[in-house]
C-alpha cells in the first residue's frame, strides 16, 4: 500500500505516563480509516501525532513523503492550515461568528478574500442539509447542525486529509449516522483521506478499514501487530 | 421468518391471490430469497385445511386458475397472538464465542486473537449492512439497522470480555 500518511514506531509520554509505545500505521490516499480502541488507549494521541498537533518523543510521522515530526512549529501550523481539515467531538465553532463565517474561517485564514470565502462556504449549506442556517450563531444550532457546520468547516478548503476525533460522540445515534453519512459521502466524492477516531462500531462501519489502539500500540484486527 | 404466519398476516391486510401474496412476500420479507410458488400454494392449502383462511371459487381468466384467499376469524386470532408474542432472545454468538474463549484460556491459546478475529468479522458485516442502508430503500435500511444493533451488542460483549480476559483466565484455570 502506498501510504499518504505513515507513522512508524511512534512513542509519546505525558510526563511519566506513556500514551504511545511504538505505534505504527499507514493510511492510503482516499482511504477512510477508523481508529478504534478503549478509552485511554492512545487513539486520540495518535491522531494528534499524525496531524502534526503533537510531536512524538520517538519514531517518525510522514505525510505525502515528507517527514512532519521534525518540522518546525511554523511549518506544522502551515501544514495543518493548508492540507488538513479537522472535526472534533464538540464542533468547537467560534461562538462569535455565524455558521457561514465559521465554515469560511479556514479559507479566510488561507488569505482568500471574504466575498469569495463566504460564497464557497455558502455552497456547503445545501450539501449538508443546513439551508437557512447560514446566519445562525452556534448557540442557535442543535448539536447535529453544529456538527455538520464543523464538518463543512473541515472540508471547505478541500484538504487532502480530514482528521475526525469522535465526530458523532455528542450526538444521538440517528443524528450521528446522518453526520457520518454526509462525512463519508463528501470524503469519497472529493477523494479525501479520513482518519476517524471512534469507539463506536456503528461509526467505524462507515470506514474502509479499522485498526485498534491498545496500550499505545496499533493492532490490526487480525490480531497482528502492525509493522511499519 | 415463519412463512405461514407471514402469509396469514398479509391476508389479514386484505384478501389476495397467491400471486399477490408471493409478490408482497418477496418484496418485503424475501431479502433475496424469493418464495417458490409451490411453497406459497402448499402453505395456503395447509392454512385453509386448518381453518385459518378460506379459498374462494376459481376465477376465470387467462393463465393458471386463480383463487382469492380470505382470512377467517380464527386466522385473525392467530395473527394477533403471534404479533403480540415476543420473539425469543437468541444469544447464540455469546454461547459459541464464550465456549471458544473459555476453551482457549483453558488450553493456553490466544483468546484475545480469537476475539479480534470475531470483531473483524462483525465489523465487516456491519460495513456491508451500512452500505446497504446507504444504497437501499427504507425497508432495507430498517432491516439493516436491526442487524447492526445486534452486531453492535455482540461487539460490546466482545470488548468487555477482552478487557476481562486476565480475570477470566484465573477463574477457568483454577
Amino acid at each position: 500500500m502506498t501510504a499518504l500518511i505513515h507513522a512508524r514506531e511512534v512513542e509519546l509520554s505525558f510526563g511519566p505516563t506513556p500514551a504511545l509505545r511504538g505505534a505504527s500505521v499507514r493510511v492510503a490516499a482516499g482511504e477512510i480509516l477508523a481508529v478504534m480502541g478503549p478509552s485511554g488507549s492512545g487513539k486520540s494521541t495518535l491522531l494528534h501525532c499524525l496531524a502534526g498537533i503533537l510531536v512524538p518523543d520517538a519514531g517518525e510521522v510522514h505525510f505525502g513523503g515528507e517527514r512532519i515530526d521534525t518540522m518546525r512549529e511554523g511549518q506544522r501550523t502551515a501544514l495543518r492550515r493548508d492540507r488538513f481539515g479537522f472535526v472534533f467531538q464538540f464542533g468547537q465553532l467560534v461562538p462569535e461568528l455565524t455558521a457561514q463565517e465559521n465554515v469560511a474561517l479556514p479559507l479566510l485564514l488561507n488569505g482568500i478574500r471574504r466575498t469569495e470565502a463566504m460564497k464557497r462556504a455558502g455552497g456547503w449549506f445545501e450539501r449538508l442539509e443546513l439551508e437557512g442556517l447560514q446566519r445562525r450563531r452556534c448557540g442557535e444550532l442543535s448539536g447535529g447542525q453544529a456538527q455538520r457546520v464543523a464538518l463543512a468547516r473541515g472540508l471547505v478548503s478541500g484538504p487532502p486529509v480530514l482528521f475526525a476525533d469522535e465526530p458523532t460522540g455528542s450526538l444521538d445515534s440517528l443524528t450521528g449516522e446522518r453526520v457520518m453519512d454526509l462525512l463519508s459521502s463528501a470524503a469519497r466524492e472529493h477523494g479525501t483521506t479520513v482518519i476517524l477516531v471512534t469507539h463506536e462500531p456503528r461509526v467505524a462501519a462507515y470506514a474502509d478499514r479499522e485498526v485498534i489502539v491498545r496500550d499505545g500500540r496499533v493492532t490490526s484486527l487480525s490480531g497482528d501487530r502492525v509493522v511499519a | 421468518m415463519t412463512v405461514p404466519l407471514t402469509l396469514l398476516g398479509l391476508l389479514d391486510r386484505e384478501p389476495s391471490h397467491g400471486y399477490d401474496l408471493k409478490r408482497d412476500y418477496d418484496a418485503f420479507f424475501g431479502r433475496g430469497k424469493p418464495l417458490p410458488y409451490g411453497q406459497v400454494y402448499s402453505t395456503l392449502a395447509r392454512l385453509a385445511r386448518d381453518g385459518k383462511i378460506e379459498a374462494g371459487e376459481p376465477e376465470p381468466g387467462a393463465g393458471p386458475e386463480r383463487k382469492r384467499y380470505v382470512i377467517t376469524p380464527q386466522g385473525v386470532t392467530v395473527v394477533q397472538a403471534w404479533l403480540t408474542e415476543p420473539v425469543d432472545p437468541e444469544p447464540h454468538l455469546q454461547t459459541v464465542l464464550f465456549a471458544k474463549v473459555v476453551l482457549a484460556l483453558m488450553t493456553d491459546r490466544p483468546a484475545d486473537v480469537y476475539l479480534d478475529i470475531q470483531r473483524a468479522a462483525h465489523l465487516q458485516r456491519m460495513r456491508e449492512l451500512t452500505e446497504l442502508k446507504r444504497s437501499g430503500a427504507l425497508v432495507d435500511a430498517l432491516l439493516a439497522d436491526h442487524g447492526l444493533f445486534h452486531l453492535e451488542a455482540d461487539l460490546r460483549w466482545i470488548d468487555l470480555t477482552a478487557a476481562r480476559l486476565d480475570a477470566l483466565a484465573e477463574v477457568v484455570r483454577s
